[in-house]
């Protein structure tokens, strides 16, 4: 089973390395994951997609414990969240049929974010079987170039997985 | 008040009440080294990094206070890794610093540059590189703090040369303020009710010790638990000495080494209770035959010990010694029994010993020792069938006496740690058991030793091979002996070239006089014992099984 943890981690230098490290070291496996800042400077936010059943999903998150750097772990899976991922994809493309990508892109609620003589390149977020839908669509028309961003999460409503917020806070 | 960067790790290191260190000086840490000059700390000059590491392993595992160990850049920071390693596989409280070049040539393959916080970062508790003198007095507190408690291990601090050589005015650091880091001490009421109950529910029950009782300082709770319970007591070998080695209900060690009874205790109990202890595989043989009819409880600092080899029943995460205290008034005093029968009669009849056979046994020598020291001495040993040998034949009955590398058994740790711990505790007599292979791992320790008039006994087993790996040979790869024998220089002259004394014993005869010789003697001391060839640690779990399948 897939599993999405939400880490804060203090914004040191290393403190990807020591993640990266823990997972491969461990034998854990990484679907994805997208790190950034967040609304404290100080602090970094991990959006994590690890496979595992109980037993290894409960090591994951026991080591990312121990680690210094890392703040607070969340298992969100269970939870309700909005989850977004971001995908840039440049398709081949006579200008005759851009209007078709076009369709395509309106669709999926995605962008055209430039064009080229004979390429178009198209922005769109979603989650993961959204993104996975659009690039299906768009790969009859050949694909050039494709790069997506991991996943990243936010739990819905009041309650938060950040610093002060509690889980379960309604 | 302005301060260098090497002012600030001195000061840093009296404020831990650190009095001794062990090191080696190189180009990076010039700066470092010119502040140690005149400052009021041993520093002691090993004769290799590894060794400086290992003495401050030994240091710390003798005195319970944290380890200190310095290397430069580059090669002195890469010779301290196995060391380190050691440190971290058996929970050891150390703070290695290391020198490194100038920020400005960071990331430039510089002369003698490695990227040791990169190197290291598996085998540290954590590590820091400093990049701003103003941090530099934070992070050496910190590392002290993280070394020291939870679950101890070593902490890395690199210190660039420009920062140990920079200066900036002087601040006191303040509280630490960790907020990834904070250790779990006492267990949930919860947690401790369903052990008590499970506890008093069982009548077959076995403590499991291991090294988190030293750590913790355990020792006399445990004694209390297993007196009150009337339940036998194995250890590990990181647990030796957390439990009086004579009291009648210890049954060794368990294990791939371990006596035939404390495994058949453990096959057959209906409860464990595993107090600070991993289930390291060598000691749980096949992981999920390990106690097949027992309730597990497991008591750790380190939650992340808990469910990872083996399943847990009951878990408690906290302090060993706080724990056991929230424990035991929640327990009520048992009798003994037909369980205490049974195990009585398996101590009977599967005792650990030996045959003589005319030539010099090495248990026989162990046992010399033992008789000699009063079974007062600090041992330290090496890796192979001589650590063995020392853990099963020598009775240890206080905690922080037997110190040995177990989690990554290093060859060469028991020298140099010999040296650390016979510098924490300079009043008392100091033995490393050793194999006449791993000895010369780091036999460049001797001139350490001598230097500083450290005056540590070294009894070499001699059997001219690699025992343990030789006595697998003959077990299992048909007595194919490849590579294992070994052409040895003569050990008494070499102390002796080092200005060290050495004595030979080759029969039972000389054995007492020449141990109480070393013993008077207030040099260092190689003993060079010449022992049966081809004497093999038995009984033993070959590899793989689980534990009621001895052979031997
Ligand atoms: C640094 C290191 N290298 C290799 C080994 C593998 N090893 C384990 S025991 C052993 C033999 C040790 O021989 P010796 O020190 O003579 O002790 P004996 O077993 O003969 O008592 C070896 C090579 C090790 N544990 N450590």
């Amino acid at each position: 089973m897939r599993h999405t943890l939400a880490v804060l981690v203090e914004n040191n230098p290393g403190v990807l390395a020591r993640v990266a490290g823990l997972f491969s070291r461990r034998g854990f496996n990484i679907d994805s994951l997208a790190v950034g800042r967040t609304e404290r400077p100080d602090v970094s936010r991990m959006t994590i997609v690890v496979e595992g059943d109980d037993r290894v999903l409960e090591q994951v998150t026991k080591q990312l414990h121990k680690l210094v750097d890392v703040i607070k772990i969340n298992d969100i899976t269970p939870d309700e969240y909005v989850d977004r991922e971001l995908v840039l994809i440049k398709v081949n493309c006579e200008p005759a049929r851009r209007g078709e990508i076009m369709q395509v892109a309106d669709v999926f609620r995605a962008r055209i974010v430039d064009l080229g003589r004979k390429t178009v390149t198209v922005e769109c977020t979603g989650n993961e079987g959204k993104i996975n839908a659009f690039e299906e669509s768009l790969r009859p028309y050949g694909i050039k170039e494709l790069v997506r961003t991991g996943k990243i999460a936010m739990l819905r409503g009041n309650r938060s997985t950040s610093l002060d917020g509690k889980k379960d806070d309604e | 008040m302005k301060k260098s960067g090497a002012e600030i790790l001195v000061q840093g290191l009296m404020d831990q009440g650190v009095d001794t260190i062990f090191g080696y000086p190189g180009g990076a840490v010039l700066p470092i080294y010119d502040a140690l000059y005149d400052a009021n700390i041993k520093h002691i000059l090993t004769r290799h990094e590894q060794g400086a590491a290992h003495a401050a392993d030994g240091y710390a595992r003798a005195s319970g206070k944290a380890g200190v160990c310095l290397a430069t850049s580059g090669p002195g920071a890469t010779n301290l890794v196995t060391g380190i390693a050691n440190a971290y596989m058996d929970s050891v409280p150390m703070v290695a610093f290391t020198g490194q070049v100038a920020q400005a040539l960071l990331g430039r393959d510089s002369f003698q540059e490695a990227d040791i916080t990169g190197i290291t970062l598996p085998v540290t508790k954590h590590n820091y590189i400093v990049k701003d003198i103003r941090d530099l007095a934070m992070i050496i507190k910190e590392a002290f703090h993280i070394a020291t408690t939870g679950r101890p291990g070593p902490v890395l601090v690199d210190i660039p040369r420009d920062i140990s050589g920079g200066e900036v005015e002087y601040k006191d650091p303040g509280p630490v303020n960790l907020p990834g880091y904070r250790p779990v001490l006492e267990g949930t009421e919860e947690q401790l009710n369903k052990a008590a109950a499970a506890i008093l529910a069982s009548e077959r029950p076995v403590i499991y010790a291991g090294g988190g009782v030293i750590n913790s300082g355990a020792h006399e709770e445990l004694k209390k638990l297993a007196e009150l319970l009337v339940a036998p007591v194995t250890t590990t070998l990181m647990g030796l000495g957390g439990f009086p080695g004579d009291h009648p209900l210890f049954l060794g060690m368990l294990g791939m080494h371990g006596s035939r009874y404390a495994n058949y205790a453990v096959c057959e109990a209906d409860l464990i209770i595993a107090v600070g202890a991993r289930f390291d595989d060598r000691v749980a043989g096949k992981f999920d035959r390990f106690a097949p009819g027992a309730r597990i409880i497991h008591i750790d600092i380190d939650p992340a010990e808990i469910g990872k080899n083996v399943r847990a029943d009951i878990a408690i995460v906290g302090d060993v010694r706080v724990v056991l205290n929230q424990l035991l008034p929640r327990l009520q005093a048992k009798l003994p029994g037909a369980w205490q029968e049974k195990i009585d009669l398996w101590k009977k009849e599967y005792p650990i010993t030996y045959v003589e056979n005319g030539r010099l046994k090495p248990q026989q020598v162990i046992r010399e020792i033992y008789n000699v020291t009063g079974g007062k001495a600090r041992i330290t040993t090496e890796v192979g069938q001589h650590q063995m040998w020392a853990a099963h034949y020598y009775t240890f009955t206080r905690p922080r006496s037997f110190i040995s590398s177990g989690g990554l058994g290093t060859m060469g740790y028991g020298f140099p740690a010999a040296i650390g711990v016979q510098v924490a505790c300079p009043d008392e007599v100091v033995f490393d058991i050793a194999g006449d292979g791993s000895i010369q791992m780091n036999i460049q320790e001797m001139a350490t030793a001598v230097n500083y008039n450290l005056p540590v006994n070294v009894a070499i087993l001699n059997n001219g091979f690699l025992g343990m790996v030789r006595q697998w040979q003959e077990l299992f790869y048909n007595r194919r002996y490849s590579y294992t024998e070994l052409i040895n220089p003569d050990f008494v002259k070499l102390a002796e070239a080092y200005g060290a004394v050495g004595l030979r014993v080759d029969k039972a005869a000389d054995l007492k006089p020449a141990l109480e010789q070393a013993v008077r003697t207030n040099r260092p001391v190689v003993l060079d014992f010449i022992i049966d060839r081809e004497d093999n640690v038995l009984p033993m779990v070959p590899p793989g099984e689980s534990l009621e399948n001895m052979i031997g």
